[in-house]
């Protein structure tokens, strides 16, 4: 559905989008991570046909982006990051101006505009002014002028930044549900995000593709080791410190003790296991049995730098494939 | 054709929804007001001077009124334009919506089409309120109606000129004060250009004072259609439409 070799973009003096290349198939959710700056928005913008490649070429569903991007245009439906609303319009007039831009027949406009409204839920918002609306209305109303076409494909840059937990459930189950018509590429800064919605994950950082696999791959791979928080206290208040470092990393499994800032006489560390142990229940039998209080003990996540350190040091092999493709073309 | 009425119509609603098409009418209704009270006035004291001298000359209502008061009109309408095309294109570009805009399947030139036309109707019916004052003339007297209509159809294009080239400007910057200010310069310069020709005689000093968008005008606000200026006027429009598709072009390589 989508095809992108040796995509690159270059500004006046930095480069974008750097020799990416990936595939997506149809009925995909492909999630585009990386931190800001990555690249993530220019590739989009070349997707959508907002800008042109400085080389390399992309397709979206057969036609290419620069000689046929009128073809592209109709087939695609875009949320950029802020979603492209005009304050001054109703949500039901601005919807059916979209509708008659991306060229929805005139028959079909009502009743689409009436179906996209029930499913982005802003049906109850309809005659309002959209500089009226908050913030997750706005997001739901810009995810309905993206498919309000029916587009093959869908590309969403950030659908969540900005919104509160309980709105950031209900947009990713709207993108879910959108999966089955349509090929949607959507990208992110958050990594939970993608381990919840995307079938797929492209992980890109200055310009470059660093891993491309489907995400139980890529949280196994990373889940193989795993990184505990333990804040432990002595029982008459005082504790030593390097005496409890010591004797956690005396547990089997453990890779790596670092010690963390504690309060209230509490001493925090962070436990790092090695491949494929898990060490928790371990842990907390340490600590009790050598007397002292265990208060917390729970599994961190990996942080999107971990995640970059771990993809570009432990495992260069996906490094040096995207190299490797590079240097075939 | 289709798409360059969806975008006009919705840039019309823009103005119509806000305060801006209501403000402009009015600035305009005083402004417009008070010349035609002017030229009125000093008819009507003429009238009665000649008629008190007994020579009962033969006065005309084209030749006083409304010439001078469409000639004054038409240096109104460089006041005017900028405040109407100052938003065009800067608030897309500040807002983000271009992006939806130029995403779309809808060429660039119907989008920059859409948008000139809609200025042009929004200033037709700025236009359109001086209209009222004429309607007095015809009540009261016996105008002639064709140089009257030759009239508005020169303040029209000359609009349009000038919109186009507002729409250059409003293009190539995010900031609308700074569109509305450009513009405002640009259309005072088009205007005096033909100053030129007070102390340049010479072949540059013509083709100069050419450009000079209000020289044309004379002839219209005489009533007299000329084909030589309907295309200067023309000519100039699609100047100021094609620079204004090549600015939005340079967006994208540049952004």
């Amino acid at each position: 559905m989508i095809k992108v070799e040796g995509l690159t973009k270059r500004y006046a003096r930095t480069v974008a989008v750097d020799n990416v290349s990936f595939e997506v198939s149809k009925g995909q959710i492909i999630g585009f991570l990386g931190p800001n700056g990555a690249g993530k928005t220019t590739t989009m913008r070349i997707l959508t046909c907002f800008l042109p490649p400085s080389e390399g070429r992309a397709e979206v569903a057969g036609y290419d982006v620069t000689t046929q991007s009128m073809d592209v245009k109709k087939r695609i439906g875009y949320l950029p990051e802020v979603p492209p609303l005009y304050p001054e319009m109703e949500v039901e007039e601005y919807l059916h101006f979209v509708g008659r831009l991306k060229r929805v027949a005139k028959a079909d406009l009502v009743p689409r505009t009436n179906e996209v409204m029930e499913r982005c839920n802003v049906a109850d918002v309809r005659k309002k002014l959209i500089s009226k609306l908050s913030k997750g209305y706005r997001q739901r109303v810009g995810l309905a002028q993206a498919i309000i076409h029916n587009p093959e494909v869908l590309i969403l840059d950030e659908p969540t930044a900005g919104l509160d937990p309980k709105q950031i459930i209900e947009t990713r189950d709207l993108i879910r549900r959108l999966a089955g018509d349509h090929t949607i590429i959507l990208s992110t800064h958050i990594l939970p995000e993608v381990e919840h919605t995307c079938e797929k994950v492209i992980i890109i950082n200055k310009g470059k593709v660093v891993a491309t696999d489907s995400v139980e791959n890529l949280t196994s791979r990373l889940r193989g080791s795993e990184a505990v928080a333990v804040e432990v206290s002595g029982r008459n208040g005082d504790l030593g410190v390097a005496a409890v470092q010591q004797r956690l990393e005396q547990v089997s499994g453990v890779s790596r003790v670092v010690g963390k800032e504690g309060k209230d006489g509490h001493s925090r560390f962070e436990v790092e296991s090695l491949q494929g142990r898990h060490i928790r229940p371990d842990l907390a039998r340490a600590v009790v049995e050598s007397g002292w209080n265990l208060h917390e003990l729970h599994p961190v996540a990996f942080s999107l730098e971990e995640i970059f350190l771990q993809l570009t040091s432990a495992d260069t092999s996906a490094e040096a494939a995207t190299a490797a493709q590079g240097g075939t073309q | 054709m289709s798409n360059i009425w969806i975008i006009c119509r919705k840039e019309l609603k823009g103005y119509f929804a806000s305060p801006i098409a209501y403000g402009l009418m009015v600035f305009f209704a005083l402004i417009a007001g008070y010349f035609f009270y002017a030229a009125t006035a000093f008819f009507v004291t003429r009238g009665m001077e000649s008629q008190m001298m007994g020579r009962g000359m033969p006065m005309d209502m084209n030749e006083y009124i409304i010439r001078p008061v469409l000639m004054n009109v038409s240096v109104i309408g460089l006041f005017l334009i900028p405040m109407i095309t100052m938003r065009l294109f800067a608030e897309e570009k500040r807002s983000g919506t271009i992006e939806l805009l130029a995403t779309s399947p809808v060429r660039d030139i119907e989008i920059i089409a859409g948008k000139w036309l809609a200025a042009l109707i929004m200033y037709a019916c700025v236009l359109a309120v001086s209209m009222l004052n004429m309607v007095v003339l015809f009540i009261y007297g016996k105008p002639d109606i064709g140089p009257l209509l030759v009239g508005y159809l020169g303040l029209l294009l000359q609009g349009g000129c000038l919109l186009a080239i507002g729409s250059f400007i409003s293009m190539t910057t995010k900031n609308q004060i700074i569109a509305g200010a450009g513009t405002f310069a640009i259309c005072l310069l088009l205007w005096v250009l033909d100053w030129v020709s007070a102390f340049n005689t010479s072949a540059s000093g013509k083709v100069i004072a050419y450009l000079s968008v209000v020289q044309h005008y004379e002839p219209f606000s005489k009533g007299v259609l000329d084909s030589k200026d309907v295309i200067f006027y023309l000519s100039f429009i699609f100047f100021g439409l094609f620079l204004t598709s090549r600015a939005m072009e340079s967006l994208r390589w540049r952004s």
